[in-house]
């Protein structure tokens, strides 16, 4: 029975497929919020799920797709949302704040996670939520 | 005709002592509010006993109606909110009290905590206490989701993410609790699970124990 109610967190995984979500030449310096949709399986379920980026061109030139689930304790965060805090991610549930590049200002304890991502003939594909990389 | 039933099953059973037992004993002076009014303080551990026992009610007929399935949760919930005769009631029932019993057991640990009820030879009993009060908060916890509507999807989201910060072990939790890597279909039935058959028969085989002792040991003396 114990094994029954634990079978969810030893199947295996799917892989992270990739997503065409933006052209590169649309991107600026200021973020900007793309939504995409995902196929996924919940359960006896097939469902699309539709995910969020907000993504830039940093001063290095690289593309930096953030994920806005702020690092304290979920909530969805936006950018330049609240007048105090101007050109900044802010999340309205505690406060916490980021840069740009997601880097936590105030309250979360870590930095906006990041999408993989690739750059094939001039779009944007987006894949899994991993640790940012961009900012230490 | 009642008391010859009665006394028919007792003559073969010997059921007056047990009742007895249960039923009859002394309640001291200093706790009545009869005798001194500031008593009514010793009332909340019975408030929240009478509070469950109204969950437990309301609940077992919730399930009449409801589905916990992502697709048919929330149009369940619906109906039975808006279609069925008294269901308002019945769920405002086990909506209000399911904060009620919070506040109450609230006041009955402060109660306790401040009469000193919880020194020697009550240790044990505060403790039982407060794993009935993490079982309740986990009841609270498990039973938001199942409306399946966006204040409940995203608050779950949000305890979720809580049990991820637990060190080392967070992630595990937080799938565990999910049944998988999103909140779904799987993560409903896990929570309805858990909402109505996993913590209910807890609490009740800590409620017994906290009943027991209580009867073993008395209620403390006054002040």
């Amino acid at each position: 029975m114990l094994r029954f109610a634990v079978d969810p967190i030893l199947q295996n995984k799917e892989e992270g497929s990739f997503v065409k979500v933006a052209e590169e030449s649309k991107i600026t310096n200021d973020p900007q919020e793309f939504h995409f949709e995902l196929k996924q399986q919940d359960g006896w379920y097939n469902s699309t799920a539709t995910l969020t980026a907000w993504i830039r061109k940093n001063d290095q030139g690289e593309i930096v797709a953030l994920s806005p689930i702020c690092k304290h304790l979920g909530c969805l965060v936006g950018w330049n949302n609240n007048k105090n805090f101007p050109d900044e991610y802010h999340c309205p549930c505690h406060g916490a704040r980021y840069t740009p590049d997601g880097k936590n200002l105030a309250v979360a304890p870590k930095p906006l996670d990041q999408y993989e991502t690739k750059i094939e003939n001039g779009w944007i594909y987006l894949g899994a939520i991993v640790p940012n990389t961009v900012v230490k | 005709m009642l008391k010859n039933v009665y006394n028919w099953i007792d003559e073969r059973l010997d059921i007056t002592p047990i009742w007895r037992d249960v039923a009859d004993h002394e309640v001291p002076e200093h706790v009545n509010p009869a005798h001194h009014f500031s008593a009514f303080v010793y009332c909340f551990g019975g408030l929240t006993f009478f509070i469950t026992v109204i969950q437990i009610l309301s609940g077992m007929f919730l399930t009449m109606y409801y589905v916990p399935d992502i697709i048919n949760a929330y149009n369940s919930v619906e109906y039975l909110q808006t279609q069925v005769a008294f269901g308002q009631i019945v769920r405002g029932m086990h909506h209000w009290g399911a904060s009620l019993v919070i506040v109450m057991m609230f006041l009955h640990t402060m109660r306790v905590f401040f009469t000193g009820s919880y020194k020697a030879p009550r240790e044990m009993n505060w403790v039982v206490g407060m794993l009935i009060f993490f079982v309740m908060l986990g009841l609270g916890l498990t039973g938001y989701l199942l409306p399946w509507d966006n204040k409940a999807y995203f608050a779950t989201k949000v305890t979720l993410e809580i049990a991820n910060s637990v060190p080392w072990l967070g992630p595990i939790i937080k799938e565990l609790l999910q049944g998988g890597t999103i909140v779904g279909a799987e993560t409903l039935t896990r929570f309805f699970a858990i909402h109505v058959f996993f913590l209910p028969a807890v609490l009740l085989a800590l409620l017994v124990g906290h009943f027991i002792m209580i009867r073993r040991q008395g209620i403390s003396g006054p002040l």
